[in-house]
């Protein structure tokens, strides 16, 4: 490229401009990336949810519990494979700031339905073994330095009187994918289930919601619809759907975060575009003269265009190159920070490459109408004005 | 030799035959040159002359390639120029015509060097004999010295130096100066204009130069006055150019 050293002679010919203008878009970048974590977070369950799983849950809202005979009459039903059941403990682990999802679990199926949670035969067999068991994620264990034999006290308050459960970690699972949610605790539903206090008894020998694995995901439509059929009128009437249509449902208790993100994220994608846009139209502006010269010395009008959307390119590249580093440095440390208040905010990979052609793509259309005026100038009349 | 009478002697670089131009401005038409003849021949040094307006400036600009004439046709060296696409009239403009600019017209942010290589990035010329051929221009205009400097760090008539080195650094057909003096101070512009001289006696290069100076258009071998668009006097020192403008 015979223009190399015009190209970047002119990028660094303000640099304090420059310096501002990489700087906006580096940040703008930044918020940008963050916000399609957050986005991806909410989405994680949806994306990675099984087709060919069921969830079920009380008609009346999740909150609500079933009976957990529910289970056997579940499993009865023809295209069922596996059935299990999971409650919500919500304890607190030394202090609320530490929050952390922790399941009551159903331990003989519990491994059928999930078989992406990977937790070593051994202490698998002692968790079951154990009443008192517990198996912690990956990443839970590492956060708060747990190993396979510790003891771990959580307090709660949802079941009764507030009291200590304490649980000794048999095991770690850890998932295939390496964004999969190792935050999770689990407990032993019979545990749980013999420690129900008399003052709440009506909450013993129930689950908070069913998940069920189907022989065929096919099977999805009829199987929910017989489910939810065989237990109409009753006092534990269900509601059962597939399990990205419930993790979608869940995201959606927040509110509609994607429309936030989106109305954020095209504010971003404008004020990005508006500050390139703006440092390139400046640029061209007070550099009329040369473009004529250049035009006057024989550079076709193409190559104008292409000086312009190079330089404006490069802008893009260094602030978007810049921003990215800035995001893979903070969100780990966001991530940590909002922990139990967001799903794990992780940048993958793809996140990085799809913030490098965007960058790219700003540069390119905030490049395009000043390279265009440029383009379009004439000669006799830009020397004029000089 | 230079004519104004339309006469083909047919060895003529420059040949411009019944050259108009009009503008319009605010719904008034301004005729700024009205059906001019010329012919230059290579080697030739004709200055234009001319109050504000009356189309020195214009026609610089058509004779380089850079305005479409209304009427008329323009030929150099054998290329008709004024029915060229204005892709076409670009690439011409880098093989044919040198421009010498009052303000110099440099790019700020390169060397002298990498100013007086830019026509040569046009071309296929590699690295090396792109190198070879700006040393060479930067000698002819006694700047090698100079060629790392920006042009910040050179005086005006330095500057202009590294314009001309620019202009003829692709050896172009010929070169057009539009005032090339009219920014220094009168050392620098004898200096300037001993360049242009040497250019064309020694190099062979034909010029066309506009100016305002008297005593800068006495150094070339004919001076043409330019009065309201028409070519109305031929200059004293011209011998051969037949008096008078066409009408």
């Amino acid at each position: 490229m015979k223009f190399r050293s015009l190209i970047f002679a002119n990028l660094f010919r303000k640099k304090i401009r420059l310096i501002l203008t990489i700087g906006s878009f580096a940040i703008a970048l930044v918020l940008f990336t963050f916000l399609a974590v957050v986005n991806s977070a909410f989405h994680r369950g949806i994306d990675i949810a099984g087709a060919d799983r069921l969830v079920i849950v009380s008609r009346v809202g999740l909150m609500q519990v079933m009976p957990v005979s529910y289970g056997d009459q579940v499993r009865a039903i023809p295209g069922v494979k596996y059935v299990t059941h999971d409650h919500w403990f919500g304890g607190v682990y030394q202090d609320e700031r530490n929050f952390f999802p922790q399941f009551v679990i159903d331990p003989e199926n519990h491994r059928k339905v999930y078989p992406e949670f990977i937790v070593p035969d051994d202490q698998w067999n002692a968790f079951v073994k154990d009443q008192q068991g517990a198996i912690a994620g990956a990443k839970t264990a590492k956060r708060f330095g747990w190993k396979v034999g510790d003891r771990i006290p959580i307090k709660n308050t949802l079941y009764g009187p507030t009291k200590t459960w304490e649980f000794n970690l048999d095991g770690i699972y850890r998932t295939e994918k390496p964004d999969g949610d190792e935050g999770q605790f689990w407990l032993q539903w019979k545990n749980f289930d013999e420690n129900i206090p008399d003052s709440i008894k009506e909450m013993k020998s129930t689950a908070g919601w069913y998940i069920l694995k189907l022989d065929s995901p096919d099977d999805s439509v009829r199987v929910a619809k017989a489910i939810d059929t065989k237990f109409a009128n009753s006092s534990y009437e269900t509601k059962t759907e597939t399990e990205s249509a419930f993790a979608a449902g869940f995201a959606k208790q927040f509110g509609n975060i994607e429309f936030l993100i989106l109305s954020v994220g095209s504010v971003v994608f404008f004020t990005l575009l508006l500050v390139t846009g703006n440092t390139m139209a400046i640029s061209v502006r007070e550099r009329t003269a040369e473009l004529a010269v250049l035009k006057a010395i024989g550079v076709t009008d193409r190559s104008i265009l292409f000086l312009v959307l190079a330089e404006s390119m490069m802008i893009a590249l260094f602030g978007g190159v810049l921003g990215l580093l800035l995001a893979w440095a903070a969100i780990p440390v966001i991530s940590a920070a909002v922990t139990g208040l967001l799903p794990p905010l992780l940048l993958s990979k793809t996140m990085l490459s799809f913030g490098l052609v965007f960058a790219v793509f700003v540069g390119v259309v905030s490049g395009l109408l000043p390279g265009i005026g440029a383009m379009r100038m004439r000669v006799v009349n830009a020397l004029r004005r000089v | 030799m230079i004519r104004v009478d339309g006469q083909e002697n047919g060895k003529s670089l420059i040949q411009v035959r019944g050259l108009s131009k009009t503008y319009r401005r605010g719904g008034e038409e301004i005729q700024v040159l009205q059906r001019l003849n010329l012919d230059v021949d290579k080697g030739d040094f004709v200055g234009f002359m001319g109050p504000s307006g009356s189309g020195k400036t214009t026609l610089l600009n058509l004779l380089g390639g850079l305005d479409v004439p209304t009427e008329g046709s323009i030929t150099v060296d054998g290329d008709e120029i004024t029915h060229m696409s204005g892709s076409k009239l670009t690439k011409w403009r880098a093989r044919h015509v040198g421009f010498i600019f009052q303000m110099y017209n440099l790019i700020p942010v390169l060397t002298a060097y990498q100013n007086v290589e830019l026509p040569l990035l046009l071309t296929k010329l590699s690295g090396s004999e792109r190198r070879k051929h700006v040393e060479t221009a930067l000698s002819v205009v006694g700047l090698t010295d100079r060629m790392n400097h920006y042009p910040r760090q050179l005086s005006g008539g330095q500057e202009q130096r590294v314009t001309i080195a620019r202009a003829i650094v692709s050896d172009p057909t010929f070169l057009l100066c539009d005032e090339p003096t009219g920014d220094l101070d009168r050392k620098s512009a004898d200096e300037i204009m001993a360049l242009i001289e040497e250019l064309v006696a020694r190099h062979g290069k034909t010029v066309l130069m506009v100016t305002h100076d008297p005593v800068v258009a006495a150094r070339a071998h004919t001076t043409l006055h330019l009065e309201k668009g028409v070519l109305v006097e031929a200059s004293k020192l011209a011998q051969g150019v037949v008096a008078g403008g066409v009408k």
